[in-house]
């Protein structure tokens, strides 16, 4: 089998799988449990000044799929409402206990120097392996100037940076906010402050649904509520975009990457590293279904790396970034087709209505005149290739996109004689 | 209801209490989450081929995603406003070879169709409306007699309200309902469900129901064609088919149908003459229901006899597989040959002759066997009640067969006379069907009789 175990910014670990900062990992008594799971690390749920903060009930709302599945997960969660020594007694002994395993502590306090400077040796002296900076969370502490309203404003971010790095010999990783335009000035700004890595993304500001009788939105406290953090499967695509972003911008490139966002099995995991994760957090997943998942995760990673002859995560961390690029790069004479397997299909006819109605009516529905059997084809002269034929199909692998013999060479945007600013000289050779 | 023909017969030995538990719903309801579930299951096809496929037009894939938009009185509002006894079709319909049998997820792959079924009895069941969902246009003036107050009638009576005409249904029965009071099992109706659908389908307004009234013996064809504006038959098949053998009027021969409306109308089960043990010919539904039932009571023996193979059976598989569940013997390729009678000229038992396709004919083989029995039931099929249809008007109507002719808008020979349901030659012995005939039936009476006024 593979090896799992990885080195992230100076961090050794036994695999890449790390409970993120969130309730699994807010006292010793779970932490323990995640560590006999198998977890490889946790980020300590986030340490503050005494006092500890204070929580309201209730916390946690979803986002459900038709099943009631959990599709994505809101909480208005603080951080840690237990004193800060207490915190450090159960790190120090838990670490003392498992020295193996990673424990990160995460912070969050006020934009003042001194207070970072009086915390810092006092984590350190639990033996931590190193510091992750809450500017990431969106609800409730940012109303007290901390966490996402100094992520959202890069000086802060490279001033505290700075700050930590000054006070603590321990690898920095500064967690980022996703509720943000342009996630690469944070990280740019993390990196300047002297960050040993950014991990992202923190939980996006989020309303999942309304009880519509009481005409109040969830988690309902006291006939009221308040957005919260959005977190689960359904952010994955948005965590994915911006970790490919900081991992392409060549101002961050090399900055080690934490990922995290909705990853809840193996094959999440793989694209998170694929796209320049040298390790993952986990939390929303663990949080639905218990610690064991980290099994599955495990297990189904080093098989798949065995499958395609990875030794270790480090031969792919990374290796779907050069084929992450601008819109205006891609080709322009690249091109597929739908092609619909007769034999799988089932003639639900999503496929057609879906094309006919919001597409380029690319589907033909014919109707047999004896039987009254529809079969669906496609009209290979109108189809644009858009997918959304594939996309909605019920049936996996029944309708491919096929791509096409053009003949004609690479071509992008800025060499295409249709672009009216294009930036290629051979624009005007074949005018 | 007495049955005459087995008076004498003793009674099943457990009291009703008991027997009623033997009654309850042979599929039982879907709960609030069985049915989140199963609603989730549909993928919501276009041009659904369950819809296609559903003789009364029920949009399947639109009332499937009201349920699981926990939208139900949505979901039964679709449902009725094609099929306003959506509530019996659902449990009586034969799903297995109409919509769950076309279902896309009855594919290879899957082979589990969604439970359409179920789903629209939920709907129908746990509808919260309080008013009737139709209103009633302005009136037209005109009035229609309906006879027979079965599914199809009543599907032509509440559909011709509806665009504002008045209906009086002439029904021969005590109650109203046609087979789903008196013809279907008591495990697929159960708890009155069958009265409850008529109040229901009621509150339209403008129709009365006229009992007792019998076509061809207190109320002629001739004198409706004169007093309404249009007449709809929904006669049904009110006949039963006979054996032709000797004996076929002996104690302890009786067709099923009576006997299954005796039960469907027992107060008490326990009362019911109940024969040790049966013989039910036939291979369609009503066989299945008769011998299931029977066996139910406490028969000890139950034998269904059928002169060809299990491949030709009307019943559906699923009907096969309730028989077979209920211990009811099943025997294939044999025909009746004798009635056979004790000293008392009480049946005691039916010689059988075994059977054989014979340069691709039926044909007895000359072998025989013998099954002994208390009773013989018959359920051989159906057939026009021809004392109802023997006035000299109704004597003119054409006939496919011993059916009633008519044309696509239910039109029989006769003008202003319209026919519907197991009476007419499309007929397939489908309550749904029933139902989706007197609807456009009453979309064509509608059309001809107000027409006719704007024309003249």
């Amino acid at each position: 089998m593979a090896d799992l175990s990885i080195e992230f910014c100076g961090i050794k670990s036994i695999n890449p799988f790390w409970l993120a900062s969130a309730p699994p990992t807010d006292k010793a008594y779970n932490v323990v449990r995640a560590f006999e799971a198998g977890w490889g690390g946790v980020v300590w749920k986030t340490l503050g000044e005494d006092p500890a903060a204070v929580n309201v009930s209730s916390r946690y709302s979803a986002h459900y799929g038709k099943n009631r599945e959990v599709i994505g997960f809101n909480n208005i969660e603080l951080i840690t409402d237990r004193s800060l020594e207490i915190n450090l007694q159960e790190i120090t002994q838990v670490k003392k206990d498992w020295p193996d395993r990673v424990i990160i502590v995460s912070l969050m306090l006020p934009c003042e120097e001194k207070l970072w400077a009086d915390i810092l040796p006092l984590v350190e002296a639990t033996g931590a392996d190193g510091i992750e900076l809450n500017f990431g969370c969106p609800h409730g502490m940012p109303e007290r100037g901390m966490g996402a309203a100094v992520g959202q404003v890069p000086e802060y971010v490279e001033m505290v940076t700075r700050w930590c790095k000054t006070h603590s010999k321990l690898p920095v990783i500064v967690k980022l906010t996703p509720n943000i335009t342009d996630v690469r000035a944070p990280a740019r700004a993390a990196k300047a402050g002297g960050a040993d890595a950014v991990s992202l993304i923190n939980t996006i500001n989020s309303i999942t649904h309304l009880d519509l009788d009481q005409m109040v939105a969830f988690p309902i406290v006291g006939g009221a509520s308040t957005h919260g953090g959005y977190c689960g499967s359904a952010v994955k695509p948005i965590a994915l975009n911006m970790v490919a972003e900081i991992a392409r911008d060549p101002q961050t490139k090399g900055l080690p990457i934490s990922g995290i966002g909705g990853i809840g099995n193996w094959r999440d995991a793989a694209e998170f590293m694929a796209l320049g994760s040298g390790c993952v957090q986990v939390c929303t997943a663990a949080m639905l279904h218990g610690f064991r998942i980290v099994e599955e995760m495990k297990d189904g990673l080093s098989r798949w790396m065995d499958e395609k002859g990875y030794k270790s995560i480090s031969e792919f961390v990374g290796k779907a970034v050069p084929n992450t690029t601008d819109w205006k790069y891609l080709n322009m004479n690249y091109q597929v087709i739908a092609q619909i397997n007769q034999d799988d299909c089932i003639k639900c006819g999503r496929c057609y209505v879906a094309c006919e109605d919001t597409s380029h009516q690319s589907i033909a529905q014919l109707i047999d005149a004896a039987t009254g059997t529809r079969t669906y084809e496609v009209i290979k002269e109108e189809c644009v290739g858009c997918n959304l034929c594939e996309i909605t199909c019920p049936v996996q692998g029944c309708i491919t996109m096929v791509p096409q013999e053009t003949g004609k060479p690479y071509m992008n945007w800025t060499q295409d004689p249709r672009n009216p600013r294009a930036e290629n000289i051979k624009v005007t050779e074949t005018v | 209801m007495m049955i005459e023909s087995l008076k004498y017969m003793p009674q099943p030995k457990e009291a009703n209490a008991t027997l009623a538990e033997h009654f309850t719903d042979l599929a039982p309801a879907l709960n609030a989450r069985q049915a989140a579930i199963e609603s989730s299951r549909c993928l919501y096809c276009y041009d659904a081929p369950c819809t296609r496929i559903c003789p009364s037009d029920i949009d399947v894939a639109s009332f499937i995603r009201n349920i699981h938009d926990e939208n139900i009185n949505g979901a039964a509002v679709g449902i009725l406003k094609q099929n306003i006894l959506g509530g019996s079709c659902s449990r009586v319909c034969p799903t297995e070879i109409l919509c769950e049998d076309a279902c896309v997820r009855n594919h290879d792959a899957e082979g589990q169709p969604v439970k359409i079924g179920l789903l629209q009895r939920y709907a129908i069941d746990n509808m919260t409306i309080t008013e009737h969902p139709f209103k009633r246009a302005a009136s037209t003036g005109k009035k229609i007699a309906v006879v027979g107050a079965g599914p199809a009638g009543l599907s032509c009576a509440h559909r011709l309200a509806m665009l504002g005409n008045d209906v009086v249904i002439y029904e021969a029965k005590e109650k109203s309902g046609g087979l789903n009071e008196y013809g279907i099992a008591k495990y697929k109706l159960t708890d009155n469900f069958a009265q409850k659908e008529v109040d229901f389908l009621l509150q339209i307004g403008g129709i009365e129901i006229k009992h007792g009234q019998t076509l061809g013996g207190n109320v002629q064809l001739k004198d409706l064609h004169v007093q309404y504006d249009a007449v709809f038959l929904g006669l049904g098949l009110g006949a039963s088919k006979q054996l032709g053998l000797t004996g076929e009027d002996a104690p302890g021969l009786l067709a099923a149908v009576d006997y299954i409306a005796a039960l469907r109308q027992a107060d008490d089960l326990s009362k019911l003459p109940l024969p040790a043990r049966a013989i039910v010919i036939g291979a369609g539904n009503t066989a299945i229901d008769m011998a299931v039932q029977i066996q139910r009571l406490g028969a000890e023996e139950v034998t269904l006899v059928y002169r060809r193979g299990f491949d030709a059976m009307s019943a559906t598989e699923h009907e096969q597989h309730i028989a077979k569940e209920n211990q009811v013997r099943m025997r294939t390729w044999a025909q009746p040959q004798q009635v056979l009678l004790d000293e008392a000229g009480r049946v005691r038992g039916m010689r059988f002759e075994k059977t054989a396709i014979v340069n691709g004919r039926l044909a007895g083989t000359g072998e025989t066997f013998e099954i002994a029995a208390d009773a013989i039931f018959k359920a051989i099929g159906q057939g026009m009640d021809e004392k109802s249809i023997s006035d000299p008007l109704a004597k003119t109507l054409k006939r496919d067969g011993d059916k009633i002719h008519v044309d696509d808008q239910f039109r029989t020979v006769l003008p202003r006379i319209y026919a519907g349901g197991d009476c007419v030659a499309p007929g397939q012995d489908l309550t749904v069907q029933a139902v989706q005939h007197g609807k456009l039936a009453a979309h064509a009476i509608h059309q001809d009789i107000n027409g006719m006024k704007e024309a003249a």
